[in-house]
């Protein structure tokens, strides 16, 4: 360590929602001209520490010094006025103003306490040219395109703050040239001297644009490394972690026999749709579990959602029992026998003033059709037998779902699929934010119904479950099915190794 | 579990309607306070009169509306067009009576055409994706327009018994229109509770992406509902053009929308769209009619009527507010503080614990606060 005082300095940062730990003794420097990465998947903290760096939320525990003087901000305007601007992933302008009236929203340049119309177009016009870009400025923003306007967003952020630019997920909805420009601007802001921390799930753009990149998991600091030099295998391998690893290797030897010949009764031939998942081929067997892993955006979640029929396909077909069926809508799947545990659960999953009894009966109701209602004394029968099977607390039908804890959710919903008896049974990241004890109790339950006949497809980023369940793992990167493991070959390593280098990755 | 299940239910209906009942109660206490006549009811030629009896007559046109547009706000959508659909449907009724056709027909026809309004703005809301209000705001604009074409400009008058008795006849003693609004609300009640539609409405309104992503066809419940509303809107119009044996395609039904969407408010059902209660709104609709005629037989000068219903309509919704309610959760269980006292029912065992509640809600809270990382 050099005595030269860091730019901003982060010491054990820790932050409760609630009494849930979000974020738990967390370091974090950053220096000056550095372009610092801040990586990790869903639900590790990112946005938590982000958000105590700016203002948005208050820590509870830890230190936060800016060119070594202690700060503690409180809102977003007392950290901008300190020097930490922030630009985020979905553009925090105003579309329907021109580029000047964004850049001096709040502070325009005013003559005889009027607005001062040409300052305004001069100084936008000066600000903009050194990031080199010779725009009309007084046309509206909408007029741009989103690489423009984040950039109009970073020179403003710039202009407001100076020291340190906090980008969440900038480059989330450009091509491929326009994240070259963007990054020639990061480039010139390092250059200049700012600190700039960049959250994004592109790893090969980390390696182009960032120098150092720090990985939280659960909330914890998992590690800074310096990037030149650190195989990408490493760099995954931190994200994602991997203790469990010899463990679960045995596990996934003893079910390699499972999904065994004859032709599988639920395919998708050359199934896709543009901009969302490159066609795949994926057949599964009764009595398998089929894995799906890859980082946040390899297009995990977009798999599920057209295999239910949420997203059209537009190329491929799915047959079922060798015949050609329209996966068009989630009925359609429903009524193929499909059912699905969405990663979203307060979005997509719960309707929350609903009981759960109700909850529960929801999916078998809405196939049954509206003329065959199921009456309140059978639904909370049904319910009754589910809390019981699935140990879902507290054991009370009537109770909101909303007050119940993501676990309990997570088994209600799990147990609006059963009861409609699924032939195939598609998990969204099951595990998502629920605490050990339903953690264990889940894994077990997709053990179970895999062993009773049914077809399940899990998707997760955590390898351990995976390898743990997993019959099969299909490995996405980059919106593509990049290669498949079986058996013996499903372990973390194989698993992070598909993932790091999907070009050489043999498929399986 | 002491209490039988039936008398659980009635208990628990109770307790739902209790705010709407008590405040339709102290308002004609209220009224009878002023005008001790308010009460009397007397049968002259076999038909019943009284202030009372003119309350549920003219509470007809805004009590079929309110059936409506209960379940419409139950998915979360709202129907601006049913005053202008009322228009509509009165225009056709009259131009039809004065041609002389046949009653079942004109009948017939005029349910018709509420029906292909009501799915007009079906198509706007499930199909193109358009906001309820906007989509709504479409027909609500243009109804009137149509009504004026149909009448070609005038108040269209006619002259047929057996048309007016829908709007001023009795049945039994009981005036036509009181019939009308009971009868369908029973209906249509039985219609959505009987059978899961109710449940489903419920569901969509709720939470309509987690509702479908279970298999619920949103669409086809979006549909029903604006139809239920046309329809309700058109035999609406049918008892207000009978009552004057006339269409005014400009003033017929006007602002009659507002009332309903009030009634509603005033019956619990939120505009957030979920629980609804149909029997809630249907008295929520009767609070209405009760001060407007309340204020009519007190003799209160007439430019004080708006000012004084205004009035009333704040105490009562007040009295429902979520924000009272953390004033008033001191008296209750923890769990029901801050919800509107219509859904406290819906929560009957929240409070027993409330720290358990407290540390069960925390997982979900943290995973919002995560989910944008």
């Amino acid at each position: 360590m050099s005595s030269q005082i860091p730019l901003l300095e982060a010491r054990n940062i820790g932050k409760s929602f609630l009494g849930i730990a979000a974020l738990d003794g967390v370091d974090f420097t950053l220096e000056r001209g550095e372009i610092h990465a801040l990586l990790g998947e869903n639900g590790a903290g990112k946005s938590t520490l982000i958000k105590i760096l700016t203002g948005v939320y208050r820590r509870d525990r830890g230190s936060i010094q800016l060119e070594g003087t202690e700060i503690l901000p409180e809102t977003v305007a007392d950290a901008q006025a300190l020097g930490i601007g922030t630009v985020y992933q979905e553009v925090n302008l105003l579309e329907n103003l021109t580029v000047a009236e964004n850049l001096y929203l709040g502070r325009q340049p005013r003559r005889f306490g009027l607005l001062d119309r040409k300052a305004m177009t001069a100084g936008a016009r000066a600000l903009l040219a050194r990031y080199g870009l010779d725009i009309d400025v007084n046309a509206l923003l909408s007029s741009y395109s989103v690489a423009i306007r984040q950039i109009v967003a970073i020179a403003r952020a710039v202009d407001l703050s100076g020291k340190v630019l906090i980008l969440d997920e900038p480059t989330a909805s450009l091509d491929g040239q326009e994240v070259e420009m963007l990054f020639q601007v990061l480039r010139q802001l390092k250059a200049e001297g700012l600190g700039i921390v960049i959250i994004t799930h592109f790893l090969a753009q980390v390696y182009a644009v960032a120098d150092r990149a720090t990985v939280l998991r659960n909330g914890r600091l998992v590690g800074t490394r310096a990037l030149s030099g650190l195989p990408r295998m490493e760099l995954i391998s931190m994200m994602l972690g991997r203790e469990l690893l010899e463990i679960e290797s045995e596990h996934a030897s003893d079910r390699a026999s499972a999904g065994a010949a004859g032709e599988a009764p639920i395919r998708f031939e050359n199934y896709g749709r543009r901009g969302s998942i490159a066609p795949f081929d994926l057949s599964i067997q009764p009595g398998e579990v089929v894995g799906i892993a890859g980082l946040l955006g390899s297009g995990r979640t977009e798999t599920a959602f057209l295999m239910f029929g949420i997203d059209r396909p537009d190329s491929g077909e799915a047959k079922i029992d060798g015949r050609a069926v329209a996966l068009n809508s989630p009925q359609a799947a429903i009524a193929n026998g499909f059912g699905f545990c969405p990663e979203e659960r307060k979005t997509d999953g719960i309707i929350g003033e609903f009981s759960v009894a109700q909850n529960i009966a929801l999916a078998l109701q809405a196939r049954d059709g509206w003329a065959r209602p199921i009456s309140a004394k059978a639904q909370r029968a049904l319910a009754q037998e589910f809390i019981r099977s699935l140990d879902i607390r507290p054991p009370d039908p009537d109770r909101p779902i909303k007050f119940l804890s993501g676990g309990n959710q997570q088994k209600a919903i799990l147990a609006r699929w059963l009861v409609t008896g699924p032939r195939l049974l598609i998990l969204d990241e099951p595990t998502r934010g629920i605490d050990i004890g339903a953690h264990a109790e889940i894994l077990k339950m997709i053990e179970k119904l895999c062993a009773d006949g049914m077809a399940l497809v899990v998707i997760s980023s955590e390898l351990e479950e995976l390898t743990a369940v997993a019959h099969r793992v299909i490995v996405l990167s980059d919106r593509a099915h990049v290669a498949e493991l079986k058996g013996a070959e499903v372990t973390a390593d194989n698993i992070m190794r598909a993932i790091a280098a999907p070009a050489t990755t043999e498929a399986a | 579990m002491q209490t039988t299940p039936i008398s659980a239910a009635l208990t628990r209906k109770l307790r739902r309607l209790g705010p709407q009942l008590a405040a339709l109660f102290a308002i004609l206490a209220l009224i009878t306070l002023i005008s001790p006549g308010f009460l009397s009811i007397t049968v002259q030629n076999g038909r019943l009169y009284g202030s009372l009896i003119d309350v549920l007559v003219r509470a007809a046109p805004v009590a079929l509306l309110t059936i409506g547009m209960t379940l419409v706000i139950a998915t979360r959508g709202i129907d601006l067009s049913i005053g202008a659909v009322i228009a509509i449907c009165g225009a056709v009724a009259a131009s039809l009576v004065a041609d002389g056709y046949p009653l079942v027909a004109v009948l017939v026809a005029v349910t018709a055409v509420g029906l292909v309004c009501g799915l007009w703005n079906a198509v706007l809301v499930a199909f193109l994706d358009i906001q309820p209000i906007i989509a709504t705001l479409i027909l609500m604009v243009a109804g009137r327009g149509i009504a004026q074409l149909i009448t070609e400009g005038v108040i269209l008058t006619f002259n047929n018994d057996d048309f007016a008795d829908i709007g001023s006849g009795a049945l039994f003693g009981i005036p036509v229109p009181v019939l009308l609004w009971l009868a369908t609300g029973l209906l249509v009640g039985l219609l959505v509770r009987r059978t899961a539609l109710g449940f489903l409405i419920e569901a969509t309104g709720i939470n309509r992406r987690a509702a479908m992503l279970a298999g619920v066809q949103a669409r086809f419940l979006l549909i029903f509902v604006y139809a239920v509303s046309g329809v309700m809107a058109a035999i609406a119009g049918l008892i207000i053009t009978a009552d004057i044996r006339g269409a005014d395609a400009n003033n017929a039904g006007l602002w009659l929308e507002l009332d309903a969407i009030l009634a509603v408010v005033i019956g619990g059902t939120s505009l957030n769209g979920g629980r609804f209660s149909i029997t809630a709104s249907l008295i929520g609709a009767l609070i209405i009619q009760s001060i407007n005629t309340g204020i009519l037989v007190s003799g209160f000068p007439p430019e004080f009527n708006l000012i004084i219903k205004a009035s009333i309509i704040i105490v009562v919704l007040t009295l429902q507010s979520p924000a009272l309610g953390f004033i008033g959760g001191f008296l209750r269980p923890p769990g029901n503080a801050g919800q509107p006292i219509g859904k406290a029912s819906a929560e009957p065992r929240a409070g027993e614990k409330a720290g358990t509640t407290r540390t069960d809600r925390a997982p979900t809270t943290f995973s919002t606060q995560e989910r944008t990382s």
